[in-house]
């Protein structure tokens, strides 16, 4: 396959391994503890930047779907498909990464808080997009179907949100950069960028794959209905 | 095709849905006894003790309700393959948003029965009151079948054609009714027990923005979804 931006995507890659370094020392040494959590807090500084993400992958899935429905290309639905994946992965990641918290801060891993709740569901509904894609083999009615399912999953992220704060709250009240200390905010950006870079290269390879595989698909029942050159 | 057209259409395929059901009451019948058997299962789970039951009844409500408006919606589909009936809908010529609307006011219907169906039993085995008694509770009952029936038919539709399509239903069925769930098991609390703090108002509210967004879509996506 032609592969011009080979070293574009590796170098994003590259850029954002670098910061997640950079961002790792920012966050555990050079930014201040916290007044009242003391140093627990720090697993924001990753935890916080992976639930940006998973919901930058959420978004783009939707974008992705909506585009393949307008005008059907592989390209929507093979970049519908990695937007699910690493912003799943992600997803998952920022989860664990927030019970770790939730155990020393509020004494249990787990309580039904809004934001956590509606990541969880948000998580379920997108393993369910996934399933859906590995359950149907035909890969055009696989784009149709999962681009209406990833269409529905993503309309339910605010309703979910609203549904569970009512029922439930107890998360901590965003903090916004006036009300934190200007160090603190600083390694949080550094880190979002970290983890940004991390996103597009994980998602720019996934992409590829996907195009690869959609390729491969649709060249596979020719290649079975005729005999090539080089067996004849 | 123009909104009339649409109405009747879906009134003529309504009336076949339930012209079939009506004949045989196979998918009724069976739906009853699988709901009452889950009803009775949640009181064995919880041990015999009534209080316990009759606070959580609106909850196992809607779960014996969920559960079985997957077994209802993946018959709905199902029907429709044999002897490939909806290829022949779509091409006598239906408007999909017409098969869409009966299929999914049908299985609003077929649950809306049920769960008047279950009522009665849930005041014998577990004891629950009315306190504001039956309209509040039909209304509630209504809008929360047709919020899970709207999503329902479009996942239902799709995962019949999938492999494995006992799994798929729920699977992305279950997450995505999560917040209807919630609303209509507080407001049919809210209904059973009393609403002194006035909450009733934004549960419905939520069901009803829920019901709102989903026909909505389930109308622009649903031909989508079976076109061929």
């Amino acid at each position: 396959m032609d592969d011009k931006w080979r070293n574009l995507r590796l170098g994003l890659g590259a850029l954002g391994l670098i910061l997640v370094v950079v961002g790792a020392w920012m966050g555990l040494f050079w930014a201040p503890a916290d007044r009242e959590m003391g140093d627990v807090y720090r697993i924001i500084y990753t935890h916080v930047p992976a639930m940006w993400m998973t919901l930058i992958g959420g978004f783009i899935n939707f974008v992705a779907c909506v585009a393949y429905l307008i005008r059907a290309s592989w390209k929507a639905d093979s970049l519908a498909e990695a937007s699910a994946e690493v912003g799943l992965m992600f997803g998952v990641y920022g989860l664990v990464l927030g019970m770790l918290w939730g155990k020393p801060t509020w004494g249990v891993y787990w309580d039904w808080d809004p934001r956590l709740t509606s990541m969880a569901v948000l998580l379920v509904a997108y393993m369910g997009y996934m399933t859906l894609r590995r359950f149907i083999e035909d890969p055009e009615k696989r784009a149709v179907w999962s681009a209406v399912v990833g269409i529905i999953a993503f309309m339910d992220i605010p309703i979910v949100w609203f549904s569970v704060r009512w029922w439930r709250s107890l998360h901590q009240e965003q903090s916004t950069p006036q009300t934190v200390h200007p160090d603190m905010t600083l390694a949080l950006r550094v880190n979002a960028f970290a983890l940004l870079f991390v996103f597009l290269a994980f998602l720019w390879s996934r992409y590829r794959i996907a195009m690869a595989n959609r390729k491969e698909e649709l060249a596979l029942p020719e290649a079975l209905g005729e005999p090539t050159a080089a067996a004849g | 095709m123009n909104a009339p057209g649409l109405l009747r259409t879906t009134w003529i395929l309504l009336r076949k849905d339930l012209l079939l059901e009506w004949r045989t009451r196979a998918r009724l019948n069976a739906l009853i006894f699988f709901a009452l058997a889950t009803l009775l299962l949640f009181s064995f789970a919880l041990g015999p003790d009534t209080t316990l039951l009759a606070r959580h009844g609106g909850g196992y409500l809607w779960l014996a309700l969920l559960f079985a408006s997957v077994l209802s919606l993946g018959e709905s589909f199902r029907v429709e393959q044999e002897n490939l009936c909806l290829d022949g809908l779509r091409l006598s010529p239906t408007d999909p948003q017409a098969i869409f609307l009966s299929k999914a006011l049908g299985n609003a219907l077929l649950l809306v029965f049920l769960g008047l169906t279950l009522l009665p039993v849930m005041i014998a085995i577990y004891g629950i009151e009315l306190k504001m008694g039956l309209a509040p509770l039909l209304g509630i009952l209504t809008l929360g079948c047709t919020a899970l029936s709207a999503p329902g038919v479009v996942y239902s539709a799709i995962a019949n054609h999938a492999r494995a399509k006992d799994v798929l239903l729920p699977l992305l069925l279950f997450p995505l009714v999560i917040p209807a769930l919630l609303a209509a098991v507080k407001a049919t609390t809210l209904v059973l027990q009393g609403d002194p703090m006035a909450q009733l108002g934004s549960w419905v509210g939520l069901l009803s923005a829920f019901n709102l967004i989903y026909w909505g879509l389930g109308l622009v996506l649903f031909p989508r979804v079976i076109e061929d």
